[in-house]
This record gives C-alpha cells, structure tokens and sequence, in this order.
C-alpha cells in the first residue's frame, strides 16, 4: 500500500469537517469590520438578551428533567425488581425513535387550547376548565425532557448494572438500608455516567431546531435560521453561530471534566449476576405506574395520534410527490451514509498500528463535528462553499454558484455532522484486529489481500453495518442542515414536517413524521438486541 | 526441515535485541530458547517467522535461505507455523474454521478432515463447533497449535505457548503439546523463560542473554555442566563456594577435598568458584561437616534447607522431610558430587 495517502488522509478529513468552524471564524473576524454593523446592533439591543436567556433556561430545564427522569428509571429498571420490570427496561428506550420536533408538534396538536385533551376536559368539567398552556416555557421544556430522557437513562443504567447490586450490598454490609444506600453509595458512583448523559442532552438542547420552531420559542438556532431568511444577513448568522458555539465549548468542557472522572470507576467489569432490590405490593405497582406513565407520553400515545392522523391524510397527501419525499430522502441518506463510512475506514486504517501524534489528532478534530449544531453547521458550509465559490469566478471567471446550493453543500454538511456517529462503531471494528491476528494468518499464509478479505472485512462487518444504520437514521431525521442548504426542490421528509407544522397543519405533517419514526426504530431495536446479549453473555 | 540462523543482529532504538546470534536446529528437533524477559527471545522468532527483518546475519530454513544477504521472503510464503503467546485465535470463527485457516489450496471434504483430524490430535474434537471465547485457555492454546499444524508447515514456532495458562494445567499440556508436535514431524522452536517447560518439552535448549546466545545443549547437560555463570544461575537452584583446584579433578575447599570431572579444564592452584546443586549436598547425621540451618521451606516430599557453612557461604539442600530440623540447628552434611563445575574468580 502506498504509504503517503493514508497519512495525509485524516489531515484532509479533518480539514473537511472543521472547515465549516473556520469560515465562521473567518467570516467574523472580516466582517467585525464590515457594513452590517447597525442592524447587529439592533440584534445586541433587541435580540441577544432574550435569546440567550431563553437558550440558558432551556438548557438548564431540559437537563434537570431528563436527569431526574433518566435516572429514577434507570435505577428501577437495573437495581429494583417490579411488575413489567423486564418489558420497561428495553421499552424507556423507545422514545429514543421519536425526534424532538415530532414529540413537540404532537404536543402543541393535542394539549393546545384547541386540541383534543383540553377539549375533552372541558366537555367533562364544564367550559371554564383550563389546563395549564402548553406554548410556554415549560411546556418545551417538558417535551424536550421527555424525548431527550433515554440518553441519561442508557448511561446510568449502565453504570448501575455494572456495580450498582454489588456495592448496595457493600453498603448493606455496612448498615446503610437500601435508600440510604442508593443516595449515598450507587447514585454517587454513577454521577459520571449521569453527567456524561446529561452532557449528551445539553448538546441536543444547544442544537434543536425543530421542536424550539414548533414551540415559537426563540433560541440561538432559530435566532440564525430566520437571521439567514428572514433578515438575509449572513453576517448576523454568522455572529449568532459563533455565539452557540461559545455555548457548546462549555458544555464540552463540563463533559470532559465529567468523564475524567469516570475513568477510575470504569475498571469494574460487571460479570456478576445483578442482585435485585424487590418492590413489594403497593411501591412495586407505583414504579410499574411512573414507568407506565412516561413510555405512555413519551412513545404510545404520540404514536397513536401520528398513526391516527397519518391514516386520515393518507387517501389525500399520497401521491407520487410524497413518495418523491421518501426517495429523495432514502437516497440522501444512502449517499451520507456512504461518505461517512468510507471517511471511518480511511481513518481506521490511517490511524491504526503505528501512526503518528498528526493523524491522531486530526482523526479527533474529524469526529468534533457531531458537537456542532446543524443550525451551525449549516451556515458555516454556506459561507465555506461561497468562499470558494467565489475564488473560482475570480480564478476562472463567468458567474453563479458552483458549490453553494448542491447537493455536494448538503452532503459536506451531513459528512461534517455525522462522521463521528459512523466512525466509533467502525474504529471498534478495527480494535478487534489486533496486529497478532494479522501476524497470525499471514503466517498461515495469507498475503494483503486475504487479509482484507478473510480478516478485516469479517471483523469490521459489524461495525460497518451499525456505521451505516446509525448514520441513515440520523441524516433521515436532520432538518436545520437539511432547511438551510437543499437545492431548490430537495425537499426530503423532515423538511416537509418543518413546512406543514410550521403552517399548523399537524395531521398532514404526522405522514412524514410517521415514517421517520418508523426508521428511528431500527437503531433502537439494535441498541436493545445489543444490551439483551450483553445481559444474557453476563 | 533444519532451521540454521548465521549471525543474525537485530537493534531496535536503544537495544541490541538479537546480536550476532547463531543456533542449528536439526530436522524433527525439538529446540527451545530460554531466557529471562527482554533477553531477545520472541525476537529471534519473529525473525525466523518473518515478522521482523534482521540488520544482518541470514535465515535458513531446509537450507533455503528466507532473510538476510538482500533477499527476504515474506512471512506468508514461508510455511513457518506459529503459535502465539496470546493465542491471536480469529474471534468470529469457530475452533473448526480457526484451524481450517490456512489450508487454502484444498477442496471442502480435505479441509474439513484435516481440521477434525487436528483436532482430534489435540484432544478437542468434541469442542469443533465452539467460537474462541467458549474456550478456557487450555483449549484455545490446543487451537492455535492445531491451526498451526494444519498447512503441514516444515516448522513450527510457540511463543511462550503456556505463559497464559494456569500453572496446574500447564505440565500436562507440555506433555500433550510434545506428542503433537512429534507426531506431525515437525522441527519445533518455542520460546519460554520457564526452565520446567523448556525441560519438559525440549531436545535442545538455548540459554539467551542481552540478545546472546550462553550455551546450547541437551537440558541434562545445562543443568549439570553449565558453560557459564549465567546459565548456571539461571538454569535449577544452586549455589557457590571457594575452592582451590589441586590437579585434575580435584578441588579443595572448606568442605574437604572434592573429587570429581571437571567440566572445563582449569589449571592447578587456580581459585575457583563451585557450583553446588541441592542435589550435590545431602543431609548425613554421621558426617563431620556440619552446616547451620538458616532458613527452611516444607515442599511435602522434602525440605529445601539453606545452610550455612562455616565460612559463612551458604549452600541449598534437599532432605527427605522426616528429617525436621529447626532453624538455628546445626546437621551434618557430605557431598555427593560426580561432575564439578567451577568458574575461575576473577
């Protein structure tokens, strides 16, 4: 092989992925001195504030109730035995297929004024029955929660299957009862996962677009989108996603403090057998009923209601436009997939067994793109292609745009985001070569060749698989990057939810939604297939 | 096939790991590389494997030469069978396909039969269908041998083939893993830096040290006349007491007038340094000599007494265990020495 091009290969992917980073930065610091200097001060006086505190607040809220969620659910589930314990631990997973955006719209549908739950109450307790508004502050943050909970409860289940039985039965051993034990002995033990996992969430909750969008609830994303269409000025989008940025650096950090912490604890292997805590009577039905209670809101019904309203628009909405959505769709998403993983392998083999500190960290700065809002993301690959763009009609003459507005701008942002979502499964694939396996079989024989074909491709098989699924499902459910960078006429589902509830039509935006949820379902059902062997080889 | 390496030198930054190392290993042999860790073992097979090439010095192989003097076959055209020390088994086939690897020129029924056959000759026919990680490591070990022995390779490599083994299971498997390899014929070099294993399984056995080559010998010969100080430290217990040669034969030292051959010829009124196994001293309750118990360890069958001489050297010696003496004691002592082998003082 030759041995120039996988070098410089993760110097050129990780050009790729921070170049959008770099023309934002570019394109602030040029146009600090640039002419829109008035209405970014309109911005800092009017908007700014607001969106900031609107953003911190969301963040703050989001956070608290995914975690309180995530992890009562994750201790009954792991370290508690009740009825329908066994259905629930896979099942609090589910809401993981339900994008915020399509939990959100389901909410505003059925618990406005207007909507079904709200009328129902007032047909039993009479016209002036009023339920608490559901377009408010904590109306998002409670659907947000809700959807977002299931990271936190896969990171701390995990942490409390590993260790949770056996250091309570430390603590038991040592006088502590069982709820004195877990506040004080298993819930510290798992903080790191926990804040890991709300790390996780506090970066989804920087990025969302579509649910802020349903909820007219102002935030740095939706603050850059209507600066994009609204006001067209690229300038103040650009200011507003250096910003956000700022933003996601903290949490970051944060994260990273979080998982150094995590490092000591991580040695335990939880070989054993998990002992449960049993829930007798009373309390065990009443954590049958939380857990009931939130994969009723968070899964069932919400998909109850798009399969109802889908199936009243069905005869009207599905014709061949629709099934143009779901191609073109599919094969954005087949092509994202595609150039994720082939950028994985390079990587992989770039990396591998004695490359050098460059690689290695340019490997790192390829995979920080998944950290980045799309919203982001989206205007920094608009300003990098118009960037050159324009050095080409000067370097070549004659006009328009080349890049700007393709699908090559739609792909460069999905690659940008979702490379890290294809590279960890893929470099788990190659973890599992080790260089004796290879020594091995070419001393049975085995030339270059046979070793990709009998060796390297059987063992990264998996990962590829997972590398493509994950990355399908993804780019299936994007809309800012989607929203802000299509050709005219690449309109794929997610942005087809984005138009109808952004017009109020809630049922014709279920048919779409229903579709992306289905697809959704995949990845979970792997996640869960995974921990059920990972449970049974235990 | 005879495995012959001339002189091979490989540095790595800082080390000299192999330097100017020459061994012949004759065909069907059984030779062993002994050392302790970081002396070049694994080295000098990765080179002869291929794994590695050397700075200088050839390898041959049936009289072929494989490295060295520009020319360097590649580890997969060599035929050389290697059993790592981790065993390296492929984790997603099963023991079957594992052994079945490398025989890729026969048609399905001559695979399948040479694979069963192997396993069969491993002792783990039952366990064809299991993956790597049903395995315990014994069996996983009697894998990566199979799978070595598979292709019919001419010779056959084992790096510390029982280093990850329990040590209860690893005698056994010595006996097992020789039966093996001698029943396929093939010239055999394992690596090991434990002497029990290199004993149990070897024909010849070459003490390494820093890379070099101390002595290369039939295990009898290097516990009994060890070429230097080296292998005599490090090959069996033993330890050293002052003498004076007085002719051919004979050595005088504090425990008398020692008579015996001795292993290298040293001139008269030279002072020596003798080298006395456990075995050479035995408990006498009727001797003269007497030595001071200064430490004991209770092995079942025998104590390991230390005693100390007069002089204060101390000696090693194994005695039935119905003799209990306490520490402190002093018990008789005489030598019961055939071959001597004394080092110069310098």
């Amino acid at each position: 092989m030759d041995a120039a091009s996988p070098r410089a290969g993760p110097a050129l992917t990780a050009l790729l992925v921070a170049l959008p980073m770099v023309a934002i930065l570019a394109a602030v610091v040029h146009g600090a001195t640039g002419t829109d200097s008035a209405l970014w001060a309109h911005l800092t006086e009017h908007v700014l504030a607001r969106v900031t505190a609107n953003t911190a607040v969301l963040v703050v809220g989001v956070v608290a109730i995914a975690a309180a969620l995530g992890t009562s659910l994750a201790w009954l589930t792991a370290g508690c035995e009740f009825p329908g314990r066994g259905f629930f631990a896979w099942a609090l997973l589910l809401p993981m297929a339900m994008p915020a955006y399509v939990l959100a719209f389901v909410a505003v549908a059925t618990l406005d004024y207007a909507g079904a739950v709200p009328a129902a109450l007032r047909g039993i307790f009479g016209a002036g029955f009023t339920v608490p508004p559901i377009r408010s502050t904590g109306g998002v943050i409670a659907v947000l929660g809700l959807a977002s909970y299931p990271y936190v409860y896969l990171m701390a289940r995990g942490a409390f299957l590993t260790h949770g039985a056996r250091v309570l039965e430390a603590a038991q051993s040592l006088g502590f009862g069982p709820w004195s034990g877990l506040m004080r002995v298993a819930v510290p033990l798992a903080r790191p996962w926990i804040a890991g996992g709300a790390a996780l969430v506090a970066m989804e909750t920087l990025a969302d677009f579509g649910a802020v969008s349903v909820f007219n609830y102002d935030t740095y994303t939706t603050a850059i989108y209507k600066a994009w269409y609204g006001l067209f000025s690229i300038e103040t989008a650009l200011g507003l996603a250096l910003l956000l940025l700022g933003f996601v650096a903290l949490v970051l950090a944060l994260e990273r403090l979080a998982r150094g912490r995590a490092r000591y604890a991580a040695a335990d292997s939880g070989s054993r057998v998990p002992v449960r805590l049993a829930l007798p009577g009373a309390r065990g039905w009443f954590a049958c009923g939380y857990a009931s209670a939130v994969f009723a809101l968070g899964f069932v019904l919400p998909a109850l209601a798009l399969a109802r309203w889908a199936l009243a628009v069905a005869p009207l909405d599905l014709d061949a436009r629709y099934m143009d959505y779901i191609l073109r769709t599919l094969a954005l998403a087949a092509m994202a997939a595609m150039a994720c993983l082939a950028l994985a392998v390079a990587l992989g083999y770039a990396t591998r067994t004695g490359a050098g500190p460059v690689p290695r960290a340019a490997a790192r700065i390829a995979t920080l793109g998944y950290a980045i809002p799309g919203a982001v993301l989206a205007v920094g690959v608009v300003s990098a292609l118009g960037g050159i763009d324009a050095a080409w009609r000067a370097l070549a003459g004659g006009e328009g745009l080349w890049l700007q507005g393709t699908v090559v701008a739609l792909l460069f942002g999905y690659v940008a985001r979702f490379l890290a979502v294809a590279n960890a499964p893929v470099q788990g694939g190659f973890a599992r070569i080790r260089p004796a396996l290879e020594e091995a079989a070419r001393s049975l024989g085995s030339g270059t060749r046979e070793l990709v074909t009998r060796l390297h491709l059987p063992l990264l098989g998996a990962g590829v698989g997972t590398a493509l699924l994950l990355v399908f499902v993804d780019v299936m459910k994007e809309m800012p990057i989607t929203l802000m960078t299509r050709p005219f006429g690449w309109d794929t589902l997610a942005v087809r939810v984005f138009e109808m509830t952004a017009e109020g039509e809630w049922e014709r935006a279920a048919l779409p939604a229903l579709v992306i949820v289905a697809a959704g379902l995949l990845p979970v059902a792997l996640l869960t297939w995974r921990m059920e062997r990972a449970a049974r080889a235990a | 096939m005879r495995l012959e390496l001339r002189e091979v030198s490989r540095a790595f930054p800082g080390v000299a790991a192999v330097d100017r190392l020459s061994l012949v290993v004759g065909a069907g042999r059984l030779g062993c590389l002994l050392g302790p860790s970081g002396s070049g073992k694994t080295t000098v097979l990765r080179l002869i494997a291929g794994f590695e090439q050397p700075d200088a010095g050839e390898v041959y192989a049936g009289g072929k030469l494989l490295s060295g003097a520009g020319r360097w076959v590649p580890p997969e055209r060599r035929r050389i069978g290697m059993v790592f020390q981790d065993f390296a088994l492929f984790p997603h086939l099963d023991a079957a396909a594992n052994v079945a690897f490398g025989l890729r020129d026969a048609d399905a029924g001559t695979r399948r039969r040479r694979a069963a056959e192997l396993l069969e000759l491993v002792g783990l026919a039952a366990e064809a269908k299991r993956m790597p990680h049903e395995l315990s490591g014994g069996q996983q070990q009697r894998v990566a041998l199979a799978r070595a022995l598979a292709p019919r390779p001419h010779l056959v490599l084992l790096d510390e083939p029982f280093s990850n083994l329990d040590a209860d299971v690893r005698m056994e498997l010595a006996q097992q893993l020789r039966a093996a390899l001698v029943a396929e014929g093939a010239t055999v070099l394992l690596v090991t830096h434990d002497q029990r294993e290199a004993f149990a399984i070897s024909d010849e056995i070459g003490v390494m040290r820093a890379g070099r080559l101390e002595q290369w010998d039939a295990p009898w010969a290097l516990y009994h006349s060890p070429a230097t100080r080296f292998v005599a430290d490090f090959v069996g217990e033993g330890t050293f007491i002052q003498g004076t040669v007085l002719g051919p034969g004979r050595v005088s030292t504090e425990l008398g007038v020692i008579e015996g051959q001795l292993t290298s010829e040293q001139a008269t009124g030279t002072l020596v340094d003798l080298l006395l196994r456990p075995d050479d001293v035995i408990h006498d309750d009727a001797s003269v000599l007497r030595a001071e118990v200064v430490e004991r360890v209770f092995r079942g069958a025998e104590f390991r007494y230390q005693l100390r001489l007069p002089s204060g050297a101390v000696v090693l010696s194994f005695v039935p265990s119905h003799h209990d003496h306490a520490i402190g004691e002093r018990i008789g002592i005489r030598l019961d020495t055939q071959h001597l082998v004394g080092f110069s003082r310098t």
